[in-house]
């Protein structure tokens, strides 16, 4: 199940873990991306607190953790060349993986269809 | 991205809207901040190849001597400036500061002689300010007039000579800081050998209605490509350049700020023509004794860009607060985020280390010597 924030997140849901990344139009937004910082494995989450910053030679902008739960995985190939994030933002340049506190959470999120709508 | 409609339009509008360029509000202009191939393409291009950029917005003015002698526009912003206009030769173009009453830096300028005027280039924030300010103390001896009909264009980069060349033959011929005005492309033009990238380049001022086609044809050329403000300003930086309203206000001296270079002697203590710009016994007291604070190189460990206004420390735990980032960020060409601040002068030495703080983390800085890139003048 793929979902989107009106922030600019995507999560590919399965089971109870969400992937989450910044969606191609940020990226796009952002341009070259020269840095990424990543939460801390074991930490927890909540909706709407800072999980990540990312940096382009320009300007610093935080990502958002888009639900409540638990960092399982972080995307360390991201961290060692951030340039991965703007190649291939929905696929390799994924961010962390989100351990959700409640599944159901993640139906109020957006689908593709009113994300694109959204960004027009 | 809206953009609000009362923001005023360079003449090269309509061409950065066609080249795909991002448009941005920047001091009440919209402005390309990026063209399609992005900051970091477009900053190693200019340090390769040759970058176009529209700097429409800034001010163009013509300061011209009521006597219609030009030495006496000369010492007219001589008034204003700390700089050695009246020992300009014609065709020569020279960096200078308004100065306040204090010491401060009201904007930094470029000050060109062209023989039977003067023509000066301000930042496009200040130029109003600026104008006004030259009306208020010389225009008395001097008739001022902003050109608001004619664009301003920079071609930057180790190709920019080969390329000019090749509307113009005469460009060659032309020293760092050589100022011409030339037909380019049946344009009538005024073109200087500078830059705000630290690479060799020229800046040219165009009749708005050619403007379009000058770049048109500068962008033909297979080694050009249009560059953004969002390059302008990482290449600035690696050069060691301030930027006005972040490395140099009202509230820096020029002193403070590194720059004594731009006071030549003839205008400091002891000098032919000492003093006279406002500001003056603040400055050139600064000269003898020196200024408690400097600006400073930040080379940043690392990858995290130091921004401004990170507060800098002497210690690893923001204990000691010593100073603060005034210009940041990522520098392309040399892969590794650059910064630049005022610190206290005991700490200004090349090798000191110190502390930025980013996001609550005390990041190891090292202060070093600017530019972070060498220069390609040629002198």
């Amino acid at each position: 199940m793929l979902k989107f924030t009106a922030e600019h997140e995507w999560l590919k849901i399965d089971g109870d873990v969400a992937t989450v990344g910044i969606t191609t139009h940020a990226a796009e937004q952002l341009g070259d991306l020269v840095f990424v910082e990543l939460p801390e494995v074991g930490g927890t989450s909540f909706k709407g607190g800072d999980a990540a910053t990312v940096e382009s030679v320009k300007a610093a902008s935080d990502v958002y953790c888009p639900l409540d739960g638990e960092i399982v995985e972080v995307n360390q190939a991201i961290v060692d060349d951030p340039s991965l994030v703007n190649s291939d933002p929905q696929g390799a340049g994924w961010f962390f993986k989100l351990k959700l506190n409640n599944k159901a959470d993640a139906d109020a999120l957006l689908d593709e269809a009113a994300y694109k709508e959204l960004v027009g | 991205m809206d953009v609000s409609s009362d923001l005023k339009k360079t003449p090269l509008h309509d061409l950065n809207v066609s080249l795909g360029a991002r448009m941005v509000p920047f001091a009440g202009y919209e402005m390309p901040v990026q063209f399609p191939a992005g900051v970091m393409k477009e900053h190693l291009h200019t340090r390769t190849a040759a970058g176009l950029f529209d700097v429409s917005h800034m001010g163009q003015v013509i300061v011209r001597a009521r006597s219609g002698d030009n030495a006496d526009a000369a010492l007219a912003l001589e008034r204003l400036v700390p700089v050695d206009v009246a020992g300009l030769p014609e065709g020569r173009q020279r960096y200078a500061l308004f100065t306040a009453g204090d010491g401060g830096i009201l904007d930094d300028l470029m000050i060109a002689n062209l023989g039977d005027h003067f023509f000066v280039v301000v930042n496009a924030a200040c130029k109003d300010a600026d104008l006004a300010h030259l009306e208020k103390h010389i225009g008395d001896t001097c008739e001022l007039t902003m050109l608001t009909d004619r664009a301003l264009i920079a071609l930057q980069g180790p190709h920019a000579q080969s390329v000019l060349a090749e509307l113009w033959a005469d460009i060659a011929g032309m020293r760092f800081m050589d100022v011409r005005a030339c037909d380019l492309h049946d344009a009538d033009c005024i073109v200087s050998r500078s830059g705000y990238t630290g690479e060799d380049g020229f800046e040219i001022s165009i009749p708005a209605d050619r403007a379009e086609k000058v770049c048109r044809h500068l962008l033909d050329h297979p080694d050009v490509m249009p560059i953004g403000l969002g390059a302008r300003d990482s290449l600035r930086l690696e050069a060691g350049l301030c930027l006005y309203g972040n490395d140099i206000d009202t509230t820096t001296t020029p002193v403070e700020a590194a720059l004594e270079w731009a006071i030549q002697k003839v205008r400091r203590t002891g000098g032919e023509r000492e003093g006279g710009f406002p500001g003056a016994e603040a400055i050139l007291g600064q000269f003898a004794s020196g200024a408690a604070r400097r600006r400073v190189g930040l080379k940043v460990e690392g990858k995290a860009p130091v921004r401004p206004p990170a507060r800098l420390y002497a210690d690893a735990e923001g204990k000691t607060e010593v100073g603060h980032v005034t210009s940041g960020g990522f520098g392309p060409s040399i892969e590794a985020p650059v910064a630049m601040g005022y610190v206290p002068v005991a700490l200004a030495a090349p090798g000191t280390p110190l502390f930025a703080e980013v996001r609550g983390k005390y990041l190891p800085v090292t202060v070093t010597a600017l530019p972070f890139v060498a220069n390609t003048f040629k002198r």
